[in-house]
C-alpha cells in the first residue's frame, strides 16, 4: 500500500502554494428545483451543495465521503463537467469550467475521466466491449483503436477476446474492470470514481481495489474517490472530506479523521460503521447504535480525542476492547455473552496453515 | 451454545429451545440446474442465526424456501419444517414445501415474518402505515377488533422508534425517510410475535448510521419476543454485530457453519477464510494490497462439480472434483472442505 | 420478484420473454406468413387466375370449386385473384405508413427526450395536439385537396400515426438518458448527435420495431376503413378494406365474402406482430446465449 509514501498537501492548501493543484473549488453552491406539485406555486428548491470548497493536489488520493443525499455525487457531476454549480468556481488544471458549456470541455475529457458505481448501467448493453472502451477515443477523434483497447483489456485483467463480447457476459467484477479501461482509454490525468466498489461482492470488491490501487500508482494518476464506506476510502485515500447535507463537515488526512473525528457527524459515521473485529470483541448491534447515538450529542471536551474505534495495529490486537474516553457519553455496555476471542490473529488470511 | 432463556411457557425448563424452523437437504432446482444443495439450517427460539454469502450463493433462496414463497420455476424438495404459537397456546407445526396455500398464509406474517432489503417496495404506497401495521393483525386475528388493531399500531410505532407514532400512523410511505420505513417494516414483522423472524438484507438500502440503530432495533425486537432470527447479509461485520451462529454459503451449498467467533476467527473452509480476507481492508499485504480471492463468482447453476469452490481455490487438488464430506458434530458446526485450514493450537 | 434481492433475481430466467417458444420460432413463423404475403403480391404482378378488372355476371357470387378456389364476388371476380392483388395495396398502404411515421416519429421522440425540457413539452404538445386530430377529418381534407387514392391514404395514416411513434420513443429515450452508461458517453466527450445515434437509438429499438408491429396492424385495419368510406383505394383497385367493404351488403347472402378478406388482414397483422417481436428479440445481444 504506498499511502503514507504519498502524502500529498494538507487538505485546505490555499491557492498560491508550490503544489500544483489537479482541482480547485471554490464556494460550490448547486440549487435544484424540484418539478412542482401545485399549479400556482413553484416547486420546492432543493439545496444539493451549499458552499463547497476543496482543493486536490497532483498525484493526491482525495476521498469524499458521505450518505445518500448529501451531495456528493452532484460535487463530483460538477468536477466532471457533467452538471453546472449554481454558483461557485471549479478549477481543473487550473482552467475554469463551471462556465464552459459541454461541447467545450473537450481538453476536460482528456484529462479527467470517471468511473460509475453500479458496473452493468454504466456499460451500453448494445455495444460491444471494444466499442465501449474505445468510446472516449472515438470521442476525441481517434480512429483504429483496436490495439489500445487490447492494451488497456490487458492493464486491467481481461483477456483480449473480450473486446468482441457484450457487457452482460461478464461479472460484476469483470464489469467494473472494464468501466476502468474505459475511463483509462484517453490516458487522463486525473480519475474520478464515484462508488466504484459499492455494488461488487465482497470476494471481487477487494481485487477491484488492488487494481485501481495499482493503476493509480504506475500511472501517476490523481484519484477522487467517492463512498459511503469509510473504511473502503480510509483503505485507498490520504486525504478525505466528510460530506453532509451539502456541506464539507470536516477535511484532513484520512487517518486523522478516522482516529479522531471532530465534528459531530464524522463522529457519527466512523461510529456507525460495523467492523468485523471489533464486532468479534463484543460490539455488538446494541454498542453500535448506543454509539451512533452517543456521537450525536458529542460533548466538545471530547473533541480531538482519540477514537477508541481506531484501527489496531495488527489484526490480533483487535480482540481487546479499547477502554473508552470517559468524557464520552458511554452507552450503556450490554452484558456481552460471547467469550474473549483467542488473541492469536488467526481471523486473517495470512498463511497459518500448520504443517 | 446458548442456554435456554428464563420462559415459563415452552419448553419445560433443562429442555433444549424448541426448533423454530428446521431444514433438512434442502434442494432447488430450475430446469436442470441445481440452485440449493443440501441445505441443512436449525433455528431456535431465541437464537439469532447468521446466513453469509455473495450473490447467487442461494441465501436469499433459503429464506423464500422457508416462507413458501419460491417463484413457480423453482422446484425445492427436502424438509423444512416451521414451528409456531397455534391458537390456545398449542404449537403450530407447518411442513412448508407440503402445505398449500392457505395453510401457508396463516404461517406468514404469524409464525414467520420477513423484511426484506427496500422497505420502499414492501410496503403499500396507497395505505397509510399505520393500517398497513393494524392490517397485518386483524390478517390472523390476534387482536380482538380493529380498534385494538389501530391502537397497537400506534404503540408498535412507538415501539420501533418512529418520532410521534400518531402521527407516523397517518402518514403514507413515501412522507417517511427510508430508515423510517424500515422501522415500519420491522413493525409490521414483529405485530404478531412471530417465532421467526427472518431479515434479508434489510439495512443494505439503508445509511450507516441509520444501519446501526435499524440493527439494533431487530435484535432487540427478536429479544423481546424471545423469537429465532434468521439474518441475511453480505457483510460479515454486520453479521458478527448481530448473530450468535453463522452459516456460510456459496454456490448454493452451507460451506461451513459454526458459532460466530469460532467461524471468523477459526475459519476452515478455504473460502470463508478467503471471504473474510476480502472483506477486512483493514487487513493487508506485505505489499500493501487487499486479499483477494481469484476469479469471479459463476452464474447460478454454473458452479463446478465436486467442491463449488475448487475453480477459485489455490488449494484446490483432484480430490475436490468430490463433493466434499460434511466434517463436524453436527449441521449446525462444521465445514465441508477437503483442504481445511489447519489452526495451531 | 420485487422481494428477491437482486442476487436471487438473477438466478430466475428472464420474464416477460417468449420463454417456451424460442426466440427463432417466433420469428420463423412471423416471417413466414409475411414471406408468403407478399410473395402472393410479387406474383400477382405478373399472374392472377382471373383478371381482376373483368366484370363476369354469368359467374355472381359463384361458391368455391376448382375453377374458383374461394369463390367469386358480386361483380363475378375472382376471389383469389382479389386476395392476391389486394395484397399489394394492403401491404403497400401499411408500410409505406408506418415508414412515414417512423422516419418522422422516432426522430422527434429522441430529440424531445434530449433537449431541455421545456423544449420537449413544447415538441410533445403540439404532438398531442395532432394525436387529438381525428385521422378520418385528416384524411377527408387531404382526400379534397389531392383527391382519393392510395397515397392519400397512405399519407394520412402514416401522419396521423406520427405521434404515437413519438411518445413511445420518447418515454424509452428518457429512460435512457439517465442510465450511467450516457452519463459516461458524456463523460467520454460524446456529443449530443453521437450520443443519439449511438445508445439512445439502439436502446429505443426495440420500442420502435414493437410499435411497429402495432401500427401496422393498425394501418391495415385504417386502410379498410378509409376505403369502406370511400376514402381509400378508388373502386376498381381491388385492397383488402375494399373487399370488406364491399362484401358488407351480403354478409347474410355470402359470408364468406367478408370472412377472406378478414382472415386475411388477421393473419398479416399475425405475420407482422410475431415478425416484430422476433426481430426485437434476435437484435437483443443480452439474449444471445439463448439462441
Amino acid at each position: 500500500m504506498v499511502r503514507g509514501l504519498r502524502t500529498g498537501s494538507p487538505a485546505g492548501i490555499q491557492w498560491c502554494t508550490v503544489v500544483e493543484l489537479a482541482i480547485a473549488v471554490r464556494d460550490v453552491v448547486r440549487d435544484y428545483r424540484r418539478p412542482r406539485t401545485s399549479l400556482t406555486r413553484p416547486g420546492p428548491v432543493v439545496h444539493a451543495l451549499r458552499g463547497v470548497s476543496l482543493d486536490v493536489a497532483r498525484g493526491q488520493r482525495f476521498g469524499i465521503v458521505g450518505e445518500s443525499g448529501c451531495g456528493k455525487s452532484t460535487l463530483l457531476r460538477i468536477i466532471a463537467g457533467l452538471d453546472q454549480p449554481t454558483s461557485g468556481s471549479v478549477q481543473v488544471g487550473g482552467v475554469e469550467i463551471s462556465r464552459l458549456p459541454e461541447r467545450r470541455l473537450g481538453f476536460l475529457r482528456a484529462q479527467l475521466q470517471l468511473v460509475f458505481q453500479d458496473p452493468m448501467g454504466s456499460l451500453d448493453p448494445r455495444m460491444r466491449v471494444r466499442d465501449i472502451i474505445a468510446e472516449p477515443l472515438v470521442a476525441q477523434g481517434h480512429r483504429n483503436n483496436l490495439a489500445r483497447v487490447h492494451e488497456l483489456l490487458e492493464a486491467v485483467g481481461l483477456q483480449p477476446e473480450s473486446a468482441d463480447r457484450f457487457p452482460h457476459q461478464f461479472s460484476g467484477g469483470q464489469r467494473q474492470r472494464i468501466s476502468i479501461a474505459r475511463a483509462l482509454a484517453p490516458d487522463p490525468r486525473i480519475l474520478v470514481a464515484d462508488e466504484p466498489v459499492s455494488a461488487l461482492d465482497v470476494s471481487v470488491r477487494a481485487q477491484v481495489l488492488n487494481l485501481l490501487d495499482e493503476l493509480v500508482h504506475r500511472l501517476s494518476l490523481t484519484l477522487v474517490f467517492v463512498s459511503h464506506d469509510l473504511s473502503v476510502v480510509r483503505h485507498v485515500c490520504d486525504t478525505v472530506a466528510v460530506m453532509n447535507r451539502g456541506e464539507i463537515v470536516e477535511m484532513g488526512p484520512t487517518d486523522q479523521v478516522y482516529d479522531r473525528p471532530v465534528h459531530p457527524y464524522a463522529r457519527q459515521l466512523v461510529a456507525a460503521a460495523p467492523r468485523l473485529q471489533a464486532a468479534l470483541a463484543g460490539r455488538t448491534a446494541a454498542v453500535l447504535a448506543a454509539e451512533t447515538l452517543a456521537a450525536r450529542t458529542v460533548s466538545s471536551d471530547s473533541v480531538g480525542s482519540p477514537n477508541p474505534l481506531a484501527r489496531p495495529e495488527a489484526p490480533g490486537l483487535a480482540t481487546t476492547t479499547a477502554p473508552r474516553d470517559s468524557s464520552t457519553p458511554t452507552p450503556d455496555p450490554t452484558p456481552d455473552p460471547t467469550p474473549t476471542p483467542d488473541p492469536t490473529p488467526a481471523s486473517g488470511p495470512a498463511p497459518k496453515d500448520a504443517p | 451454545m446458548t442456554t435456554a432463556p428464563e420462559r415459563t411457557a415452552y419448553p419445560p425448563p433443562g429442555m433444549p429451545p424448541a426448533d423454530v424452523v428446521r431444514v433438512r437437504d434442502l434442494a432447488v432446482v430450475v430446469g436442470d440446474k441445481p440452485l440449493l444443495v443440501d441445505v441443512d439450517l436449525t433455528v431456535r427460539r431465541g437464537e439469532r442465526v447468521g446466513l453469509i454469502g455473495e450473490s447467487g450463493s442461494g441465501k436469499s433462496l433459503t429464506a423464500l424456501a422457508i416462507m413458501g414463497l419460491l417463484p413457480e420455476e423453482l422446484h425445492p424438495s427436502g424438509s423444512v419444517v416451521v414451528t409456531g404459537q397455534g391458537p390456545a397456546g398449542g404449537e403450530r407445526v407447518t411442513s412448508v414445501l407440503e402445505a398449500g396455500e392457505p395453510g401457508l398464509a396463516a404461517m406468514r406474517g404469524r409464525d414467520v415474518a420477513m423484511v426484506f432489503q427496500e422497505p420502499m417496495t414492501a410496503l403499500n404506497p396507497t395505505m397509510r402505515v399505520g393500517a398497513q401495521v393494524a392490517e397485518i393483525m386483524t390478517i390472523h386475528g390476534t387482536v380482538a377488533d380493529r380498534g385494538a388493531a389501530a391502537a397497537r399500531a400506534v404503540d408498535l410505532l412507538d415501539k420501533v422508534g418512529l418520532p410521534d407514532p400518531a402521527d407516523a400512523a397517518r402518514a403514507y410511505p413515501h412522507q417517511l425517510s427510508g430508515g423510517q420505513r424500515q422501522r415500519v417494516v420491522v413493525a409490521m414483522a414483529l405485530a404478531n410475535d412471530p417465532a421467526l423472524l427472518i431479515c434479508d438484507e434489510p439495512t443494505t438500502a439503508l445509511d450507516v448510521t441509520v444501519q446501526a440503530l435499524v440493527l439494533d432495533l431487530i435484535v432487540r425486537g427478536v429479544q423481546a419476543r424471545d423469537a429465532g432470527l434468521l439474518f441475511i447479509t453480505h457483510d460479515l461485520a454486520v453479521v458478527a454485530s448481530v448473530c450468535e451462529r453463522v452459516l456460510v454459503m456459496y454456490g448454493g451449498r452451507v460451506v461451513e457453519a459454526g458459532p460466530v467467533l469460532d467461524v471468523f476467527t477459526r475459519p476452515r473452509h478455504r473460502y470463508t477464510r478467503g471471504l473474510i480476507g476480502a472483506s477486512d481492508l483493514d487487513l493487508t499485504r506485505p505489499d500493501g494490497g487487499l486479499y483477494t480471492i481469484q476469479g469471479s463468482v459463476p452464474a447460478a447453476g454454473r458452479f463446478p462439480a465436486g467442491c463449488v469452490f475448487r475453480n477459485r481455490c489455490t488449494h484446490a487438488t483432484t480430490t475436490c472434483e468430490t463433493v466434499p464430506e460434511w466434517d463436524g458434530p453436527g449441521p449446525e458446526d462444521g465445514f465441508a472442505c477437503w483442504h481445511p485450514v489447519v489452526h495451531r493450537g | 420478484m420485487s422481494r428477491l434481492s437482486r442476487g436471487a433475481e438473477a438466478l430466475l430466467p428472464p420474464r416477460g420473454r417468449r420463454s417456451r417458444l424460442g426466440v427463432g420460432a417466433t420469428l420463423i413463423v412471423g416471417g413466414g406468413i409475411v414471406a408468403v404475403i407478399a410473395i402472393l403480391a410479387v406474383i400477382s404482378l405478373v399472374w392472377t387466375p382471373f383478371d381482376v378488372g373483368e366484370i363476369n355476371a354469368a359467374e355472381r357470387l359463384a361458391t368455391p370449386s376448382t375453377r374458383h378456389w374461394l369463390g367469386t364476388d358480386k361483380f363475378g371476380r375472382d376471389v383469389v385473384s382479389l386476395l392476391m392483388v389486394g395484397s399489394r395495396t394492403t401491404l403497400l398502404v401499411g408500410l409505406v405508413s408506418v415508414g412515414v411515421a417512423a422516419v418522422v416519429g422516432v426522430p422527434l421522440g429522441i430529440l424531445s427526450a434530449m433537449v431541455p425540457k421545456w423544449w420537449g413539452e413544447v415538441v410533445m404538445r403540439a404532438n398531442d395536439l395532432l394525436l387529438a386530430f381525428p385521422a378520418l377529418l385528416l384524411a377527408i381534407m387531404l382526400t379534397a385537396v389531392h383527391g382519393q387514392g392510395v397515397v392519400t391514404a397512405m399519407i394520412a395514416i402514416g401522419i396521423s400515426t406520427i405521434p404515437s411513434f413519438a411518445r413511445v420513443v420518447r418515454s424509452g429515450a428518457i429512460g435512457v438518458m439517465k442510465t450511467e452508461y450516457v452519463l459516461a458517453a458524456r463523460a467520454a466527450g460524446r456529443r449530443p448527435v453521437a450520443i443519439a445515434a449511438r445508445h439512445v437509438l439502439p436502446n429505443v429499438g426495440s420500442l420502435v420495431i414493437v410499435q411497429a408491429s402495432v401500427s401496422f396492424a393498425i394501418a391495415v385495419l385504417a386502410e379498410a376503413a378509409l376505403s369502406y368510406l370511400g376514402l381509400g383505394a378508388p373502386p376498381g383497385t381491388p385492397s383488402w378494406g375494399r373487399m370488406l367493404q364491399e362484401g358488407q351488403e351480403l354478409l347474410f347472402v355470402a359470408p364468406r365474402l367478408e370472412l377472406y378478406p378478414g382472415v386475411a388482414i388477421a393473419l398479416a397483422v399475425l405475420g407482422f406482430n410475431l415478425l416484430g417481436d422476433g426481430l426485437r428479440d434476435r437484435f437483443d445481444p443480452r439474449l444471445e446465449d439463448r439462441r
